[in-house]
């Protein structure tokens, strides 16, 4: 009936389709219930008393779900006696009722049933046979699932069998042939559908015990898809049996995110028409259940543009996850002017140099003076307050500022490497600190060292006992304090009991932070060179750590999936910012300190707002694990390398790519904007240095008509335009780049003779 | 079913070993690969479950397989991680650990293997090989070094834009493209585009070219290849080239180090290459021998250096050495002077250039086996020329004796005899037939030895090889029992024969100049040991007469003591050229049980007389497009002419 309906019953159902993202993959669990009570003969009562000779657990679902119908009707009366029948406790139902999978529970029950309303007049089109079929497989998996963990249960038990096992191929097939047959604008859009079908049909049969239908299935049409799907067809072609399935992180990541495609709406109507014309239920079925088909008005996009964004484990960014405002600017510059200004003709008058100059810095103050309309406010979030010292330094780089080189592409950096030599234990993290003057690296073999790359060695504060027989009042106190016995050109700090991933220099140059496979973020002190706190909350590995640029606070990621938020002086997190659906591989602060972005092994990289915890920006497109990221200097750009080779621009305000920078061969570690933002560098595995014309890549956007609205953008490839130089370096992998305030760019590795 | 269960865990660590890592990583591509039912059944049998049916092992087999599978996904992320190109133990530990199992230890170790493979009696058994371990040798063995710590080294990468060349940064274009850029020169340039050539080492920028192209079609053009030198590499190029050939012996070693090792010489390769082939057409009509010798030197030192590709620039190399080998003459008194040596070592770069550069297509060896065989054939060559010919022929190897020269023994002995006991010709021509006497009988002696059955007669000699026959038996039998000896070493103790080599230090009292002090391979024993150094070596420049020589050289026995004899030889004539001479039973290889060695230094008395007018052998070689070849048909085109113009 539905089928003759047309035109009046599509737009019905694009409504449905909208509003089912607000749903989770819970609620969606839900909804798929409540349809199959729907189409068994009869109401949903009847269904519970055909369910409850199934068994006692299945009598105790029942009885929940029958509460649980009760209540949403408001029959308070009956709940009370049937509870008292029953002899539940109180509060049980909805504990119990949303751990169990079978039965409807929780407040998404109502949806669900609405829901089921209108999938009815989809469904009434399966035929009489295979939905008799249909109730003995769905008691069948609900026991089957009930030994199941219960949270694994919830996701899978919406793998009920609905179809023949060997039809798979030619449903699957149908719809490829369809999907060539369309007109070339369309096809590339609906191609989009393979990947997420394919897998969600493997998934299907392999749940559902259909071990060899799974593999031929599999061996006929992995090839299909996209080269970048390969990792994770890997992962599928492992995963051949159900037991498998538990625990399997990939196969959750499928399971508890729908994955989003963009399609036009002409592509869409299209492909609608021609399942219902083919009664093809068990792709729509999929096609409802696990995907989130983000229609938007106007042309199809072409193959390129749907190449250039895809590739995250679970498809685009949905289009209203980058709608929300991000205060991109830099904060003003603190008000040290006037004491600036002060001190610095102390300092100068006491070095005796001439003030010359005091204009340029006229000229840098006044510009600070002006408020970004993009800033966020000064006190969005706290910030600590400066330090004397912090002060002093930023008059130092105030003056190293001026005698900065202006890059460009006539104007290319020099670079100086920096190699470890005999790092035999494997070199895994570098940091330099801001001022060039430490270079600090982790190893795999649990250490941290630190190196002064100036003639000033390193010293520790002296001990409590001999700090107590320095005059205090000394001028000079803070250069009696060290004792100069421990000076030397580096220093080990022994703690950790794993590799060290990820390291960072507090800007103050008084803190190291290291992350480590042991789970723990340990900060440690410079004067003294010891271990101050060790973070515990990551359970596992912490691939990376990264100090605000303001200081006090700084962000940690690991195989958790979480990225932390932690202030120096408090062992617990602030926040959580969970969502990435793989390991937190790498993360990096905003310049403004408001916004922490983190990149992941799901091939996404977010932006978390720091004030509310709330991810504000989803930037697809990367095909491998993201390992660098660099937020331009003014903060409206972020560059992220990953380890398909690839350098990819975004624009944080609009929430689009600009840019796609190809040349490297292998994984990106990474990537440094120069201080005034002309000039992007690039560090891979594959020994080589790469410079970017940053300005060009952005500029070239500017002139573009913006396509803020749709997000479709059209990326020329200009890599080699935008190569200004390529460094190779003698087998040595380039882990980390570094601009000092002069703009020199420091290169470190380790030598792999 | 309990016990698979059980068994699962241990079959996942016990199977977790590097081959079985590799073997998934290698076979990652491929969808489905488990582990065969057997290995299961091996490793229930290993923990001690006798029978285990079919389907558990097929069942186990997946199950494990999958488990592996996860873990070596998970160790992937560490390696990445750890910004590593290769899966470590270490690595897999770690992704054990996020499985909350028990990592594996003991794999630290580099060449860790655990069990060792016996098959047998139709059994294949992989077992644990656990050795009994002495302590008090590990006491015992001396600590090994401990490891450097870690440091750090700051180098410039790059200078504003430009990477300077020096060795902590890798040749500007490596060896590869070097090759790619000679060998497929030809690329599609549209009409108008070859102005810009391509850049080596770094692209610049856009290219402006898309508007010139014509409709004229595509024309494969040779890229111009610039060797733009800086000014320091022109500083290097001078330096360089004036201390080779200058006369400071200590300066050129240093000179010849750099080329021999400098990653940076790339883009100065052709400086150098003209450099040589210009010096030697030069200095052999001049009859410099010291020069050439230089050159050759230089020569060696380019083909040591291993990231040059030389290839390019054999049309002006190969004919520069094979004229230092067959030129009539090399130096201006060629009784006295030494240019058999020169010759010997520029014998032995060809045949290092053969072995290195010989390819099907350009078959270096065979045109140059040819020209040799061929002036060597002519009645008219001279001795010189025919000395260069044979030794030319003789370094490239046993094979090329065996056929090439030990079939023409018998004629080139009637000649020697000719000149030896006929009538006084000319005391070059005596020399001359000498020094190819020694030669043959150097080279042939080691092949005849192997391919001749045992029973040495001299008769039989003289009658298969005429003249020289009853001197080649000699030789042989020498060889023979050398050999034996060798042998009977080797069998006796397995100890690993260290070998000091033997140093020769001639201090010269006297007049200056620089006598040979680096190999000994200016050493000649006339005509009874004769002892081949094992690498080319260097010649060194002859000297004016000199006084005085002391000789000394380190012998090497079984016992480590070393003696020395100290012999001084005074030459009072100063008309002859002395020739140093070292007989040693510790030349490589060659230990005898002899406690002490003999050094003996002869002078051999020679006459000036020679006056022989030659022009110089070495035709000017063009540019040409096809560079090889050209270069070749003048190499065979000069030795037939200068043996035409022999006087004889």
């Amino acid at each position: 009936m539905a089928a003759v309906q047309g035109g009046l019953a599509d737009t019905n159902e694009e409504k449905d389709i909208k509003t089912e993202p607000s749903s989770d993959g819970f609620g969606n669990n839900n909804a798929n219930d409540g349809r199959v009570l729907s189409t068994s003969p009869g109401s949903s009562a009847s269904a519970g008393i055909n369910k409850s000779a199934t068994g006692a657990p299945e009598d105790q679902q029942t009885l929940l779900a029958v509460l649980q119908f009760l209540r949403k009707n408001k029959l308070t009366e009956s709940v009370e006696i049937l509870r008292r029948e029953a002899g539940l406790p109180e509060d049980s139902p909805e504990l119990k009722g949303s751990d169990s999978s079978g039965a409807g529970s929780g407040g998404a029950a109502g949806s669900g049933d609405k829901e089921g309303g209108d999938a009815s007049s989809l469904l009434s089109r399966v035929t009489i046979s295979s939905s008799a079929n249909l109730a003995t497989t769905v008691t069948s998996s609900v026991t089957a699932a009930g030994e199941d963990q219960p949270d694994v249960n919830v996701v899978l038990s919406a793998y009920n069998q609905q179809g023949d096992p060997p039809l798979y191929q030619v449903y699957y097939s149908g719809l490829k042939k369809f999907i060539e047959s369309v007109l070339d604008c369309h096809r590339a859009e609906l191609s989009q559908l393979f990947y997420p079908l394919f897998v969600h049909m493997y998934l299907e049969l392999v749940y559902n015990n259909h071990e060899s239908e799974a593999k031929a299935f599999f061996e006929k049409f992995s090839g299909d898809q996209e080269c970048y799907y390969e990792d994770d067809l890997r992962v599928l072609s492992s995963l051949s049996k159900r037991e498998h399935m538990r625990g399997n992180e990939t196969l959750m990541d499928f399971r508890t995110s729908k994955f989003v495609l963009r399609i036009s709406r002409d592509s869409y109507q299209l492909l609608k028409r021609h399942l219902q014309e083919r009664q093809n239920n068990q792709i729509w079925n999929i096609i409802q259940e696990h995907l989130y088909i983000d229609i938007f008005d106007g042309m199809p996009r072409s193959k390129g543009q749907i190449d250039a964004m895809s590739g995250s484990l679970a498809g685009e960014g949905k289009r209203e996850a980058n709608k929300a405002k991000v205060y991109y600017g830099l904060l003003k510059e603190p008000e040290i002017e006037l004491p600036l200004d002060d001190e610095d003709e102390e300092a100068e008058n006491e070095e005796g140099k001439p003030k010359k100059k005091k204009p340029k810095k006229d000229s840098m103050g006044s510009k600070s003076k002006k408020q970004d309309p993009n800033a966020p406010s000064q006190t969005r979030i706290p910030l600590p307050e400066l330090k004397d010292s912090d002060k002093l330094d930023k008059i130092m780089y105030m003056k190293e500022a001026t005698k900065r080189i202006r890059l460009g592409p006539d104007n290319l950096p020099s670079i100086c490497f920096y190699s470890f030599l005999n790092a035999y234990q494997g070199l895994t993290a570098v940091d330099f600190t801001d001022d060039s003057s430490l270079i600090a690296g982790g190893f795999a073999d649990s250490t941290v060292r630190v190196w002064s790359v100036t003639p000033k060695k390193l010293r520790k504060v002296k001990s409590a006992a001999d700090l107590n027989l320095i005059d205090k009042e000394s001028d000079d106190v803070l250069e009696r304090i060290m004792d100069e016995k421990t000076a030397s050109e580096s220093k080990i700090l022994y703690g950790h009991s794993g590799p060290v991933y990820g390291i960072s220099f507090s800007p103050d140059r008084n803190y190291l932070l290291s992350s480590s496979e042991d789970g723990t973020v340990r900060l440690w002190s410079l004067q003294t060179f010891t271990c101050l706190v060790g973070y515990k909350g990551h359970n596992y590995p912490v691939w990376d750590t990264h100090f605000s640029p303001h200081g006090y606070y700084f962000v940690s990621g690991g195989h958790d999936r979480v990225a932390r938020l932690w202030a120096t002086d408090h062992y617990q997190p602030l926040r959580m910012f969970s969502g990435h659906l793989a390991d937190v591989t790498c993360t990096r602060f905003h310049p403004n300190s408001n916004y922490v972005a983190t990149g992941s092994s799901d091939r996404t990289i977010r932006l978390w707002d720091v004030l509310n915890g709330n991810c504000v920006r989803i930037f697809t497109g990367h095909k491998g694990p993201i390992h660098a990221l660099a937020f331009s200097p003014n903060g409206k750009f972020l560059a992220s390398g990953a380890t398909d080779g690839r350098v990819l621009l975004w624009d944080i305000g609009h929430g689009l790519m600009i840019g796609e920078l190809k040349g490297h061969t292998d994984t990106i570690y990474s990537l440094r904007f120069s201080r005034d933002g002309e000039i992007l560098a690039s560090g891979s595995m594959d020994n080589t240095v790469r410079l970017w014309d940053a300005m060009k890549a952005f500029d070239d956007l500017e002139t573009d008509d913006f396509t803020a609205a749709t997000g479709h953008v059209h990326l020329q490839d200009n890599s080699q335009e935008l190569l200004l130089g390529t460094y190779m370096s003698k087998s040595t992998p380039v882990i980390h780049l570094h601009f000092t305030r002069r703009n020199l760019l420091l290169a470190t590795g380790a030598y792999n003779p | 079913m309990l016990d698979v269960v059980f068994l699962l865990h241990s079959f996942i660590l016990g199977s977790l070993d590097h081959t079985t890592f590799l073997y998934f990583e290698r076979r990652q591509k491929q969808c489905s690969v488990s582990l065969p039912t057997e290995s299961m059944k091996a490793m229930a049998e290993s923990v001690g479950v006798g029978q285990l049916q079919e389907e558990s092992c097929a069942a186990l087999s997946e199950e494990v397989s999958y488990r592996i599978k996860e873990i070596a996904q998970d160790a992937l992320k560490f390696m990445r991680h750890g910004k590593r190109r290769k899966l470590t133990t270490n690595d897999i530990d770690n992704a054990l650990k996020l499985k909350n199992v028990e990592p594996l230890y003991g794999f630290q170790s580099q060449e860790f293997i655990p069990f060792r493979f016996a098959s047998g009696g139709g059994r294949e058994l992989y077992f644990y090989e656990e050795k009994e371990v002495d302590l008090s040798d590990i006491i015992n063995t001396p600590l090994p070094r401990v490891p450097l710590d870690v440091s750090l080294k700051a180098h410039w990468l790059s200078i504003e834009g430009v990477q300077p060349s020096i060795p902590e940064n890798p040749p500007p274009a490596p060896k590869e493209q070097q090759k790619v850029e000679s060998t497929e020169p030809l690329k599609v340039v549209k009409p108008g585009q070859e102005e810009e050539g391509t850049i080596q080492g770094k692209s610049q920028g856009a290219t402006p070219a898309d508007g010139k192209g014509k409709d004229k079609g595509l024309i494969r053009l040779k890229p111009r290849s610039t060797h733009e030198l800086s000014v320091e590499q022109q500083l290097y190029y001078k330096e360089i080239t004036e201390a080779c050939v200058g006369s400071c012996e200590a300066k050129r070693a240093e000179a010849l180090q750099s080329i021999a090792t400098d990653p940076g010489l790339y883009q100065m390769l052709p400086r150098f290459s003209t450099f040589i082939s210009e010096g030697v057409r030069v200095n052999v009509v001049q009859n410099n021998l010291a020069l050439l010798i230089y050159l050759m030197r230089m020569v060696k030192a380019l083909m040591d250096n291993p990231t040059l590709y030389l290839e390019k620039y054999l049309h002006e190399l190969i004919p520069a050495v094979v004229t230092c080998i067959v030129s009539k003459q090399l130096c201006l008194r060629p009784d006295v002077d030494n240019h058999w040596a020169l010759r010997d070592f520029a014998a032995r770069l060809m045949a290092q250039s053969c072995k290195t550069f010989s390819t099907t297509t350009n078959n270096i060896q065979s045109r140059i086996t040819k020209t040799f065989t061929k002036s060597w054939l002519d009645d008219k060559t001279q001795w010189t020329t025919r000395y260069g010919c044979i030794a030319g022929l003789a370094e490239l190897g046993p094979d090329v004796i065996k056929t090439l020269i030990l079939p023409r023994l018998t004629v080139e002995g009637a000649r020697i005899k000719a000149v030896m006991e006929g009538p006084v010709v000319s005391n070059i021509d005596k020399i001359g037939a000498d020094h190819v006497q020694s030669l043959l009988l150097k080279h042939c002696a080691s092949v005849i030895a192997k391919i001749r059955p045992q029973p040495d007669n001299m008769e039989q000699y003289r009658t298969d090889y005429g003249y020289l026959g009853p001197m080649l038996c000699s030789h042989v039998m020498k060889a023979r029992t050398q050999a034996a000896l060798q042998a009977q070493q080797v069998n006796r103790t397995t100890l690993t024969i260290t070998q000091p080599r033997p140093t020769l230090t001639v201090s010269q009292s006297g007049l200056s100049g620089s006598a040979g002090s680096r190999t000994p391979s200016i050493i000649k024993v006339p005509s009874s040991l004769t002892l081949m150094t094992p690498r080319p070596g260097t010649p060194s420049q002859p000297s004016p007469p000199a006084t005085k020589y002391i000789v000394m050289a380190t012998s090497a026995g079984a016992s480590s003591t070393q003696q020395y004899e100290f012999t001084s030889v005074s030459f009072a004539t100063s008309t002859l050229q002395p020739l140093v001479k070292l007989e040693s039973g510790s030349g490589p290889g060659l230990t005898s049980s002899r406690p002490m060695q003999k050094y003996i230094v002869v002078s051999l008395p020679s006459s000036a007389s020679s006056s022989l007018e030659t022009k110089s052998s070495v035709l000017p070689t063009s540019i040409s497009t096809t560079p090889l070849e050209a270069a070749m048909k003048l190499d065979r085109s000069e030795s037939p002419g200068a043996s035409t113009q022999s006087p004889h």
